[in-house]
C-alpha cells in the first residue's frame, strides 16, 4: 500500500539549473524508506517539495506528488495546506532554530492541535503530555512551561519528535535528525524515532547521508545524486548488491558495510530489536 | 536577581542625567545677558522697583545659592513661581502636561499601527510591488520632519478638504463637564462620545504629523526583522503543521521581531515627545509645548526650568520604561 | 541579483541628480538673488495687501502678504539666509562633532567618558525646545541661530563618528600603522579620518538639512531675525495665520522649504548608498 508516491519531480531555482531532476519515489503505509546522499544533492528539497515549504527563489517545473493518491500539486494551496497539515509531519534537522524562542513548549506542542485540528486544550493538554512521558522525558508538565532555551539540545529534540507524531500523522519526514546534535545523544535519538514509528505505524521518509543508519532504521532506500535518483532498492538487497556504481562508492566510503554480511539484519527484526534494546536499556 | 540589578543601574544613570539636565539649564538659563525682572515691569519702573523684584525672586544670590534654593524646592515639590502668570510653575506644568501626554500618546498608537499594519503587509507580500511601495513611501515620510509633515496636513485636511480642526484643543464653545484635564480619556470615561469625537477631530492632525515619521521607523525595523524571522526554522515547521501565511507571520514571527523593534520604537518615542514643542505651536495646540515657548519668549526662567526638566523626566522615563519592558519580555532575561 | 543591485543604483542616480540640481538651483538664486527678485523683498504696499498669484485674476507673480510684501521676491531673498545657516553651522557643528568623536573614539580613557557623558545629557533635552531655550538666552539673530545649531547638533556627528572611529581603532590596517612607527596622532588623522570621512559627509549633508528646518522653525516663532527680513519660516508663520484668507503666503514657502529638506536628506541617503560598500 504506497501512501506517499512522488512522480517525475523536476524542481529548479527561478531562472535558474534544475535543483531535483524527475524524481521519483514511493513510501509505503507504515514504512521507513531511506533517502541517502551527500550534502546540497537535493534531499531536505524533497521533503520540502512534499511538505509545501519551497523556498520562495525555488519553483516545481514538472511531476506530481500523489499523497494517499492525491495530487498535492494539483490543490489549491490554502487545501493543500490543510490537507498536509493534518496528515504529515517534519521532525527538523537542527532542534536548537526549529523551537519558538519566545513561547512555552507547551503552546508550542498544543497550539496546532486547537487551531488546526480542533481539538478541546484540556485533549491537547493531555496528548503533549503522554507524548513527553513516551519521549522519555522525565517531569513532562514541568517542560510544558518551560521555554526552549531552557533545555539542552537533546530534549529540545525529544520534544520535537514528540510533536510530530502528536496529530498521529500518516506520514513523517525527518530530515537529518540527528545531524545537528552531539554523538552520544544520536544513537538514542534514533532509537527513539525507530521505537515511536514502530509503535505509532508512521509511514517515515528518513533523510540522511549516513547509510549505517539506513540500514538499522529503514526496510528500503533511494540514493540521490545531484539532484537525481541513481538507485532504489530494499534495504537487504541494496546492502548485498548495490546496483549503481555511485551507490556502490557510497557503501565503500562507509567502513563498517564493506563486508555484505557483517552486521547486518534483516528489517524490520532490527527496528524491533532497537526498540527492545531500548526498552531494556533505559 | 539579574533583573533587579539592572533595574537599579538604570534608576542611577537616570538620576545622573536628570541632575546634569537640571545643572545645564540653570546655568544657561542665568548665563542670559538681559534682566527678565526689567522686561517684565512697565517702562516707568525705577531701579529700585527692579532691585527689589529681583531680591524677591532670588536672582541677585550666586548662581551655586539660587541652585540649592531651587533644588532644595523641587525636592519638595516646589519648582517656584511663574513670573509672567505669578502662579506656582508646578500646578501651571501639570495642567498642562495632560494634554501633551494624551497628544503623544495619540500619536504613538496612530504609528504603532500604521506602521505595524505596513510592516505585516510588507513581510506578507515580500518581494512584490507592494512591499516596494511600503519602502518608498517610508523614505519618503523619513526625508522630512514632522514640523513639515504638520503644515502639509493643514494644508490638505484643514484648507483643501476641511474635514478636521487645524487649531486647538476642543471647540471652545463646547461645555466640559470634565474635573481632571485628561479631556479625551474622561470623554471615553463619561461616555460622552460627542466630546470624544470634537477633540479626537482637533487631535487628529497634530498626532499625524507627529506620528508619520515614527510610523515609518517602525515599518522599516519590524519589516526588517520580520524578513529575517521568517527564514527560521520553527517558522517553516508552523508551515507545515496547516497554519496560513498570515498567522505564520502573525504567530510566530511577530512575537520574536517586536523585541528588537522595541527598543528603538522608545528612543524615537522621546524625538515624539520633543515633537509635540514645535507641533503643539503650528496647531495652536493648548499643551505643555506651546507654554514652553510662550514662557521662552517671555523670558520666564522658573517656568522655562520646570518645563525642561519636566521633558526631560519623559524623555528618561520613557526610556526606562522601555529597558524594563525589554528586560520583562525577553524570556531570556527572565529566566537567565 | 545583479539586475535589482543596478536597478538600485540607477534610481539612487536619478535621486542624487534630482536633489543635487534642486540645490544646485538654489545656490544660484542665492547668490544672483538681486537680479532675479522681481521687487524689493522689504517693500511694503498696503494697498496692494494679500494679491493672489498671477493666475487668479488681479493677481500678481506669486502673490502678495498682508503688508503688500511680494511673496516671490520674498521667497529668493530668504533662500540666502536658508543656505547661509545650513552652510556655516553645517561645517562648524560638523568640526566640532566630528572632532571630539574623532578623539573620544580612538583616544578613549577620559574624553572618551566625557563625551559620551555629554552624548547621554544631550539626549535627555528634547532639541526644539532646547534651540528655543538657547535663543532666547542669548538672543535672537543669525548669528544666534548658528550657535544654537552648533551645541544642539554637535552630538549627532560624535555619536556616530566616535562608534566608527572605535570600530576603525580595532583594525589590523591601525595596528600595523602604529607598529611602522606612526604617532598617535598621525595614525588618527591618516589613517582613521579618511576611512571616516564618507559617513562625516553623509552627516553633514543631513545636518544641513536640519539646519535649514531649524531656521525655519525658530523663524516661525518669531525667534530667529527681525520679523521684516526674509525667511521661509516667517512667511510660514504668516502664512499660517492668514490661511484662510491668503492660502498662497503659506503654500509657496512651504513648498519651496519642504523641496530644499527633502533635497538635503535625499542627497544623504543617497550618497550614503553611494559610499555603502555592498552596493558598490
Ligand atoms: N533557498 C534556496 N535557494 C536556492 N537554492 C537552494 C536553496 N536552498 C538550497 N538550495 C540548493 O539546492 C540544492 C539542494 O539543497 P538541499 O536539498 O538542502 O541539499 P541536501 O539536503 O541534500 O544537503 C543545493 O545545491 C543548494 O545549494
Ligand atoms: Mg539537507
Amino acid at each position: 500500500m504506497t501512501y506517499l508516491s512522488v512522480q517525475n519531480l523536476s524542481v529548479r531555482i527561478k531562472g535558474g539549473g534544475p535543483l531535483l531532476r524527475s524524481v521519483s519515489l514511493d513510501v509505503a503505509a507504515g514504512h521507513v524508506h531511506g533517502l541517502v546522499g551527500e550534502s546540497g544533492a537535493g534531499k531536505s528539497m524533497i521533503g520540502r517539495a512534499i511538505l509545501g515549504i519551497l523556498p520562495k527563489a525555488v519553483e516545481v517545473v514538472s511531476g506530481a506528488i500523489l499523497l494517499d493518491g492525491v495530487d498535492l500539486l494539483a490543490l489549491p494551496p490554502a487545501q493543500r495546506r490543510v490537507r498536509v497539515g493534518a496528515s504529515c509531519a517534519l521532525i527538523p534537522q537542527d532542534p536548537l532554530t526549529a523551537l519558538n524562542p519566545s513561547r512555552r513548549i507547551g503552546r508550542q506542542m498544543t497550539d496546532r492541535l486547537v487551531d488546526i485540528l480542533g481539538w478541546t486544550r484540556g485533549d491537547a493538554e493531555a496528548r503533549a503530555l503522554a507524548l513527553l512521558a513516551e519521549v522519555q522525558i522525565t517531569d513532562p508538565a514541568r517542560v510544558l512551561r518551560q521555554y526552549p532555551h531552557e533545555l539542552s539540545g537533546g530534549m529540545r529534540q525529544r520534544i520535537l519528535i514528540a510533536s510530530a507524531f502528536a496529530a498521529e500523522p500518516k506520514l513523517i519526514v525527518a530530515d537529518e535528525p540527528t545531524t545537528a546534535l552531539d554523538v552520544t545523544v544520536q544513537k538514542q535519538i534514533l532509537k527513539l524515532i525507530a521505537g515511536m514509528q514502530v509503535r505509532h505505524g508512521t509511514a517515515l521518509l528518513f533523510v540522511t547521508h549516513d547509510l549505517g543508519v539506513v540500514s538499522k532504521v529503514c526496510q528500503s532506500l533511494s540514493v540521490l545524486y545531484a539532484g537525481k535518483v541513481v538507485e532504489t532498492a530494499e534495504v537487504r538487497a541494496f546492502f548485498a548488491a548495490p546496483q549503481h556504481p555511485y551507490s556502490a562508492a557510497l557503501l565503500a566510503a562507509t567502513p563498517k558495510y564493506t563486508d555484505p554480511d557483517a552486521g547486518l539484519h534483516p528489517v524490520p527484526d532490527a527496528v524491533i530489536a532497537a526498540v527492545r534494546a531500548e526498552v531494556g536499556h533505559d | 536577581m539579574a533583573l533587579l540589578r539592572t533595574i537599579l543601574l538604570r534608576l542611577v544613570t537616570t538620576a545622573v542625567t536628570l541632575l546634569g539636565v537640571a545643572v545645564i539649564v540653570f546655568v544657561v538659563i542665568r548665563v542670559v545677558p538681559g534682566n527678565p525682572i526689567a522686561m517684565m515691569l512697565p517702562p516707568g519702573a525705577t531701579g529700585e522697583d527692579i532691585a527689589r523684584l529681583t531680591a524677591l525672586y532670588g536672582l541677585d544670590k550666586s548662581i551655586l545659592q539660587q541652585f540649592l534654593i531651587w533644588g532644595a524646592g523641587v525636592l519638595q515639590g516646589d519648582f517656584g513661581t511663574s513670573i509672567t502668570a505669578r502662579q506656582p510653575v508646578l500646578a501651571m506644568v501639570l495642567a498642562r502636561l495632560p494634554a501633551t501626554l494624551e497628544l503623544s500618546t495619540f500619536a504613538l498608537l496612530m504609528a504603532v499601527l500604521a506602521g505595524g499594519a505596513a510592516a505585516l503587509t510588507g513581510t506578507r507580500l515580500r518581494e512584490t510591488k507592494v512591499e516596494g511601495g511600503i519602502d518608498i513611501a517610508g523614505g519618503m515620510a523619513l526625508s522630512v520632519p514632522d514640523f513639515l509633515w504638520g503644515l502639509v496636513l493643514i494644508l490638505l485636511f484643514g484648507v483643501l478638504v476641511p474635514v478636521f480642526h487645524i487649531s486647538g484643543r476642543v471647540t471652545p464653545s463646547l461645555d466640559l463637564p470634565f474635573i481632571t484635564n485628561f479631556y479625551l480619556f474622561e470623554s471615553l470615561v463619561r461616555l460622552r462620545l460627542d466630546l470624544t469625537l470634537d477633540l479626537v477631530s482637533h487631535m487628529f492632525l497634530p498626532a499625524l504629523s507627529l506620528a508619520i515619521p515614527l510610523a515609518a521607523i517602525i515599518a522599516q525595523l519590524l519589516k526588517q526583522s520580520l524578513k529575517e524571522t521568517m527564514h527560521l526554522d520553527y517558522v517553516t515547521l508552523a508551515r507545515t503543521q496547516g497554519y496560513s501565511e498570515a498567522s505564520v507571520i502573525w504567530r510566530e514571527a511577530l512575537p520574536n521581531a517586536v523585541l528588537p523593534t522595541l527598543t528603538l520604537v522608545g528612543v524615537q518615542f522621546t524625538f515624539l515627545i520633543g515633537g509635540t514643542v514645535i507641533i503643539e505651536r503650528v496647531f495652536s495646540y493648548e499643551g505643555l509645548g506651546n507654554m514652553a515657548i510662550d514662557a521662552v519668549i517671555n523670558r520666564d526662567l522658573p517656568l522655562i526650568q520646570g518645563i525642561v526638566i519636566l521633558f526631560a523626566v519623559l524623555f528618561t522615563g520613557v526610556n526606562l520604561v522601555v529597558d524594563l519592558m525589554y528586560a520583562t519580555l525577553n524570556p531570556r532575561l527572565r529566566h537567565g | 541579483m545583479a539586475d535589482g543591485r543596478a536597478q538600485v543604483r540607477r534610481r539612487a542616480g536619478l535621486r542624487l541628480w534630482l536633489a543635487g540640481g534642486w540645490l544646485a538651483l538654489l545656490v544660484l538664486v542665492a547668490i544672483f538673488a538681486p537680479l532675479l527678485a522681481p521687487k524689493d523683498p522689504l517693500e511694503q504696499d498696503l494697498f496692494a495687501g494679500r494679491l493672489p498669484p498671477f493666475w487668479l485674476t488681479g493677481g500678481a507673480l506669486l502673490g502678495t502678504d498682508s503688508l503688500g510684501r511680494d511673496v516671490l521676491s520674498r521667497i529668493i531673498y530668504g533662500s540666502r539666509i536658508a543656505l547661509t545657516v545650513a552652510i556655516v553651522s553645517g561645517v562648524i557643528t560638523c568640526l566640532i562633532g566630528a572632532g571630539l568623536g574623532l578623539l573620544a573614539g580612538f583616544w578613549r580613557g577620559w574624553v572618551d567618558v566625557l563625551v559620551s557623558r555629554f552624548i547621554d545629557i544631550w539626549m535627555a533635552f528634547p532639541p526644539v525646545l532646547f534651540s528655543i531655550l538657547l535663543i532666547a538666552v542669548i538672543g535672537p539673530g543669525l548669528f544666534s541661530i548658528i550657535i544654537a545649531i552648533v551645541v544642539i547638533d554637535w552630538t549627532r556627528f560624535a555619536r556616530v563618528v566616535r562608534a566608527e572611529a572605535m570600530a576603525q581603532g580595532a583594525m589590523d590596517y591601525v595596528a600595523s600603522a602604529r607598529v611602522a612607527g606612526r604617532g598617535r596622532m598621525g595614525t588618527m588623522l591618516r589613517e582613521i579620518l579618511p576611512n571616516v570621512l564618507p559617513i562625516i559627509v553623509v552627516l553633514l549633508t543631513l545636518e544641513m538639512g536640519i539646519a535649514v528646518i531649524v531656521e525655519a522653525i525658530l523663524s516661525f516663532v518669531n525667534l530667529s531675525i527681525s520679523t521684516d527680513d526674509p525667511t521661509w519660516g516667517g512667511m510660514i508663520s504668516e502664512g499660517r495665520a492668514s490661511i484662510h484668507q491668503a492660502w498662497w503666503v503659506l503654500v509657496f514657502p512651504l513648498v519651496t522649504l519642504f523641496l530644499t529638506v527633502l533635497s538635503f536628506s535625499q542627497l544623504g541617503e543617497g550618497l550614503k548608498d553611494r559610499f555603502d560598500p555592498v552596493l558598490r
